[in-house]
């Protein structure tokens, strides 16, 4: 057998095929004419063909290039590199490929493509389903698959036989029709595999499912981070003010956020001798939705949050995301006045957690505006959890052993105040160059140290919290993406694995009570490995599986 | 140490395929062709050829019933003389053997290797090129068994379906190995067993598949007639391609999906376009229309064959580009 067909019910072939015959043509008619050949040229398998070419290959460029959504700093690195191309790729949307109308176009028409494509399918699987089987061709022999034998038993028996082997009328028999001719022969044609059409559909429609599925997400859902000291600080959910970036869905203005709360008690993070991660665990408590609309501020319900575990609370999710160090610093000026500042620093170095930052203070106790603004003090430079040592810190272990900071002072106008905003890692390097930010110490303090500047003011590193970020992602659309991927699973198990096959039996009087019975059988898909199946069927009803006449012949044998 | 035994075995599994790889050559040489000898190969090849491209377009049974019994040449097709056929049969019984005893070396190599970790031995990609070779090696067994007999063996391609096991093997021990080591927290999940491990199936399904897909190409192309007349006939090729994507393509199905629920939990997105993803996203449309084309007139034969080479093309491209070159969030490539 060669490649065997496989096509559906025939689906039209090209839009010129289907054209009318001309003649009183009017312009309504053509443009109707027009549209009906658009139509079908749009649904036909062959511009589904073309449309998921199309689709692989306008998908490849989010591959091969940077995008924009995954790393902006990547994108920027593009840009340094081909100064004349990266401007050209932007315009046609190459770093942002799967957000650019074009892309969205091959899709949607797909989608189009794809239903009314299965509209018609589906109406035809319907008829389909109760339609009988097709009658018994003259000459069975000339099947792919055929036997026959004389048995000796009459044509009623061998009816029964029949019936009952391939249980006809059963849910998970053969469906068959029978016909009787003359000279008393009688014939059945049988089919089986109809649900391969089912499964081709359920997988189709599934997957217009899945997408809306998708399409729904990218609309209400969200996208939060959020960095939480793990000293018992809070965080809830309530405006996108509490984030530090917030990615909202396109229906998303930020008032309507799923309310609850998350307390990060502590974090542990363990490592291997190399320094590569081994877990990240975060001790934490929350209060539902439930909880917080009650009112109860008391009762936190435990979870540990960790890498592959995320907290779940219907609708939203909690993840952990990334970790880090941020040291805490007591400055004490010369009038008494004491501040503490804690805030996160970003780890240079993922092997070592080498960290940079900066931590601002603003000087209390002083009325002028102006005058506070100059005497602004900047704490800069890395921390080392486990330092090096020596003048040079570095740091050689991602875990907290030996803290260290080596730290800049800098005194005078942090910028703050000019509506721009700046980075909390560093200051700002404009202030510094025009001579309004000046350093007056450097040090390298452990936990409990301090260093004194020329004015009496005393800075003390005090110690070092661990911090989380958290992302919060937000998604209603995503249960019903994952009952759709099953579908689609299933419908595709189906469709591929279900072979449509046809089985045909006439038996003809042959005296003296005898009888002769001819088997066909043809498989309609290319799964055929029908041949066992038509052999071991063979066998049951002619009752001489070792001895098969020289008339039959199962040349299929395979799969 | 017991990572150095895993090393053994695996090269002692390498030695073996190679091995078994040259026999099937030998075998191949020896093995009459499959069409009558030199000048009229080519045109019994095409005559052939015709008659599948007639039958792929009928749908009504009446037109399939004639076209098949005429396609189907009695015998499978298979000419083959006496004395030689039994001198290629040894070699090529021969390297049967031989492929089973290195999948067993194979088998030990990995299992050692998981336990000298203590995890699922598919954490880098050294790992994960050694799995996929042993999974088509396998899928070439399951595919000798089910074709034996009657005549329609495949085994004389045995060569040219362990020659890329080969390639990529040696170059699994080679550029990509990678010391035995434990993988990064994002890595410990039971979906991420799921998903790598179905991954690795279906990639040497498709391995196997795909060099099918070449063959058929080879022999229908009409040219390299003295190399091609040996191998089976085309819609024994074309059959092969088939039957194993349909068993590759939902377990590939499978495995992404099984991808994004880990990634759901990992990385708090099911799907994020990063560039694995992307690319496991182009190698299964592709895959969708190598379905597709063998539904669509026209496209049924030659263009089918050449999209699932394509499709073969994407998911080798995300393993090797993609990992080494690209890295994304799946950058625990560990090289
Ligand atoms: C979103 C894009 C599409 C994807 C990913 C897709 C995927 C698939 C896959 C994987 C199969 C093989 C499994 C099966 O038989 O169920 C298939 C079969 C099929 N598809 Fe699609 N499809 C898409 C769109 C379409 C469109 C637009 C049409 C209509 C023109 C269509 C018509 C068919 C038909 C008729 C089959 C059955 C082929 C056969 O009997 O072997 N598909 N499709």
């Amino acid at each position: 057998m060669s490649s065997p067909p496989t096509a559906p019910p025939s689906p039209p072939r090209t839009a010129q095929d289907a054209e009318p015959p001309a003649g009183g043509r009017t312009p309504v008619r053509r443009v109707l004419a027009f549209l009906r050949n658009t139509w079908r040229g749009l649904t036909s398998m062959r511009t589904a063909l073309v449309l998921l070419f199309l689709l692989a290959l306008a998908s490849l460029p989010g591959a091969l290039l940077p995008q924009r959504s995954l790393n902006q700093q990547l994108v920027d690195q593009y840009f340094a590199d081909y100064p004349t191309l990266a401007p050209w790729l932007d315009r046609v949307g190459a770093f942002d490929v799967f957000a650019t109308p074009w892309f969205a176009a091959i899709y949607l028409l797909l989608m189009i493509s794809l239903c009314g494509c299965l509209l018609p399918r589906s109406l035809e699987g319907v008829r389909n389903a109760r339609s009988v089987p097709v009658a018994t061709p003259r000459n069975l022999a000339r099947l792919p698959h055929h036997a026959s034998a004389t048995l000796d038993e009459d044509a009623d028996a061998v009816m029964d036989r029949v019936r009952s082997r391939l249980r006809v009328g059963s849910r998970f028999g053969w469906r068959g029709a029978e016909s009787t001719h003359e000279q008393g022969v009688r014939s059945l044609s049988a089919e089986k595999g109809y649900l391969r059409e089912t499964g081709n559909l359920v997988f189709h429609i599934s997957l217009v499912g899945l997408l809306v599925g998708i399409a729904v997400g990218k609309l209400v859902g969200y996208e939060g981070q959020v960095v939480v000291l793990a000293n018992g600080s809070q965080f809830c959910n309530a405006s996108i003010l509490g984030y530090d970036s917030f990615r909202p869905g396109l229906q998303v203005d930020g008032t309507d956020l799923q309310p609850f709360c998350v307390r990060i008690n502590g974090f542990t993070a363990s490592y291997l001798p190399n320094g590569q991660p081994d877990t990240y665990r975060a001790d934490i408590g929350y209060q539902d939705t439930e909880q917080v609309e009650s009112g109860d501020a008391d009762t936190w319900s435990p979870f540990e949050l960790a890498v592959n575990h995320p907290l779940r609370l219907d609708g939203s999710r909690v993840y952990l995301t990334d970790h880090g160090y941020a040291p805490r610093f007591t400055v004490t000026w010369p009038d008494g006045e004491q501040r503490t500042g804690e805030i996160q620093w970003q780890p240079v170095d993922r092997t070592t957690l080498l960290s940079q930052g900066a931590t601002k203070f603003e000087r209390p106790g002083i009325a002028d505006d102006a005058q506070r603004q100059k005497s602004s003090l900047a704490i800069t430079g890395l921390f080392a959890p486990t330092s090096s040592g020596g003048d040079v810190v570095t740091s050689t272990y991602p875990e907290m052993r030996n803290p260290e900071v080596a730290i800049d002072v800098l005194r005078g106008d942090l910028g703050l105040d000019d509506g721009r905003g700046q980075s909390i890692y560093s200051v700002d390097q404009a202030q510094v160059d025009s001579g309004a930010l000046v350093r007056v110490a450097r040090a390298n303090l452990v936990p409990g140290e301090s260093t004194t500047l020329d004015d009496g003011t005393v800075i003390r590193f005090d110690d070092v919290t661990q911090y989380v970020v958290l992302q919060v992602s937000h998604d209603p659309g995503q249960t019903s993406v994952l009952v759709f991927a099953i579908l689609i699973l299933l419908g595709l198990g189906m469709s591929l694995s279900i072979k449509r096959r046809r089985f045909w039996v006439r038996v003809t009087p042959a005296g003296d009570g005898r009888t002769l019975v001819e088997l066909g059988g043809l498989a309609r898909t290319d799964q055929a490995g029908y041949g066992e199946e038509f052999d071991r069927l063979r066998a049951d009803l002619l009752e001489r599986p070792d001895a098969p006449g020289p008339d039959s012949a199962t040349p299929e044998k395979d799969g | 140490m017991l990572s150095a035994y895993s090393d053994m075995l695996f090269k002692a599994a390498l030695v073996v395929y190679t091995i078994a790889m040259l026999m099937h050559a030998v075998e191949y040489v020896m093995a009459k062709s499959t069409t009558p000898a030199a000048p009229g190969a080519s045109g019994s090849a095409t005559a052939v050829a015709a008659g599948a491209e007639g039958t792929a377009g009928s749908e009504s049974p009446g037109t399939t019933l004639t076209a098949t019994a005429t396609a189907t040449p009695p015998g499978g097709g298979e000419v083959v003389g006496g004395g030689t056929r039994s001198r290629a049969d040894r070699f090529g019984r021969m390297a049967v053997s031989l492929t089973i005893l290195g999948v067993l070396l194979h088998v030990g190599a990995i299992a050692t290797r998981g336990v000298a970790v203590a995890r699922w031995p598919l954490g880098n990609m050294y790992e994960f090129a050694s799995a996929i070779c042993l999974a088509a090696v396998v899928t070439w067994l399951v595919v000798l068994r089910r074709t034996a007999g009657r005549g329609r063996s495949v085994r004389t391609v045995g060569a040219f379906v362990l020659s890329p096991v080969f390639i990529l093997m040696f170059l699994a021990g080679t550029v990509l190995y990678a010391q035995a080591a434990p993988v990064v927290p994002a890595l410990r999940s039971y979906w991420l067993v799921v998903h790598v491990t179905t991954v690795t199936i279906a990639s040497g399904l498709m391995m196997v598949a795909g060099a099918a897909s070449v063959l058929y190409l080879i022999k229908r192309s009409g040219r390299l007639t003295e190399f091609a007349a040996r191998l089976p006939d085309v819609e024994a090729l074309d059959r092969l391609a088939y039957r194993i994507t349909v068993v590759g393509f939902p377990i590939y199905t499978f495995a992404v999906i099984a991808g994004a629920i880990w990634a759901e939990a990992a990385w708090g997105r099911f799907w994020g376009w990063d560039p694995k993803e992307t690319v496991a996203f182009v190698a299964w449309v592709v895959y969708a229309a190598y379905l597709h084309a063998r539904a669509t007139a026209g496209w049924r034969t030659t263009g089918a064959a050449w999209i699932n080479v394509l499709g073969l093309a994407t998911i080798m491209f995300n393993l090797f580009f993609i990992n080494m070159v690209v890295a994304g969030l799946h950058s625990y490539a560990g090289l």
